[in-house]
């Protein structure tokens, strides 16, 4: 069976840090970075890459939509 | 812009499955973070955008946190005074019968001072969309109570709590207006988890289809969080809504047509 692997690309500058995203993800791979953004808010990232699969559920509730979903499938 | 790209072989245009619409204007959203003012903006955006009726579309901006919701999205909008969006909405539809015409509006502008325009405009079944984001407190002015508070919610003009006996009980304004003969098609949604958020999308887009029926008023009520209002996190005052505003708000179609 083909694995599907996702990435995600967040807009930092305009992330809020609101983390409505992170239990949204059934995998579990969003965390708030330690870093600030211009704004001062901890900014959304990917903790563990690996585990994406580019369900677009965190993109689909981020209410200022900085998450942007790529899917790939791999053999 | 500021990213970082972790897996390169996965991010490429070919492999792209969602992004932010481009009906959503670039300017960073005005909202407090977590608020689900943006989602609401992006799923109408989004409609919009798949019936292909951008350049029919007319939304009218309320007053309150969604001010400027003109400045964000990227299709004609006018903005109404306070409350008077549907009365706007009515002339421009009756106006313009062919274009999309949609108010979108929060509980202190559609509950409070717009009553009257709200259930005369949906007497009347009008054929326009309203979007009605209720999040039981008025936002922008500073928390203050609003028709659609809870029984007991604590806010700035109600420190010990909304006494249901000097202050009446909070407003069902969608349950109201469902009773009236001019709506259509009567929902109450959120924005708070993805398969909310889908079925929100599906409602919203379906209260756009049916202006082409022009049946009457369709009405999405959207409960949504004020985590600034209420004094709470994000996620906390996403628990709390989940736990508080939905026992006395029920998610659920409350007026369907008939097939």
């Amino acid at each position: 069976m083909a694995k599907v692997k996702g990435s995600i690309v967040v807009d930092i500058e305009k992330c809020k840090g609101c983390e409505v995203c992170i239990p949204a993800c059934p995998t579990d791979v969003i965390r708030l970075a330690e870093d600030v953004n211009g704004k001062g808010y901890h900014y959304a990232y990917m903790e563990n890459p690996d585990n994406c699969t580019g369900c677009v559920n965190c993109a689909i509730v981020c209410p200022d939509g900085v998450i942007t979903v790529y899917r790939k499938k791999v053999e | 812009m500021a990213e970082k790209i972790i897996n390169k072989d996965i991010v490429k245009e070919e492999n792209l499955v969602y992004k932010k619409t481009d009906l959503l204007t670039d300017k960073p959203l005005s909202y407090c973070p977590g608020c689900g003012h943006g989602t609401a903006h992006r799923l109408v955006m989004e409609v919009v955008e798949e019936l292909n009726v951008q350049e029919e579309t007319i939304g009218i901006a309320p007053v309150g946190c969604s001010v400027l919701a003109y400045e964000f999205m990227d299709i004609d909008m006018q903005q109404a005074a306070h409350g008077r969006a549907p009365a706007l909405a009515t002339a421009i539809k009756r106006l313009y019968p062919e274009k999309y015409v949609f108010t979108y509006q929060g509980d202190g502008d559609l509950a409070a001072i717009g009553t009257a325009e709200t259930i005369h405009a949906c007497n009347r079944g009008e054929n326009i969309t309203i979007i009605f984001v209720n999040n039981g407190i008025y936002g922008m002015t500073g928390g203050q109570m609003a028709p659609t508070t809870l029984p007991g919610m604590k806010s700035s003009t109600s420190p010990y709590g909304r006494d249901v006996q000097s202050m009446g009980a909070p407003m069902k304004m969608t349950e109201l207006v469902a009773q009236l003969p001019g709506t259509y098609f009567v929902t109450r949604q959120a924005v708070h988890t993805p398969s909310a958020v889908r079925k929100a999308k599906k409602a919203i887009k379906k209260a756009f289809e049916n202006q082409k029926l022009k049946k009457g008023l369709s009405f999405v009520e959207i409960v949504s969080n004020c985590n600034s209002g209420w004094k709470m996190t994000p996620l906390k005052s996403n628990e709390w809504m989940v736990d508080n505003m939905f026992p006395a708000y029920p998610l659920g179609d409350i007026k369907v047509p008939e097939e």
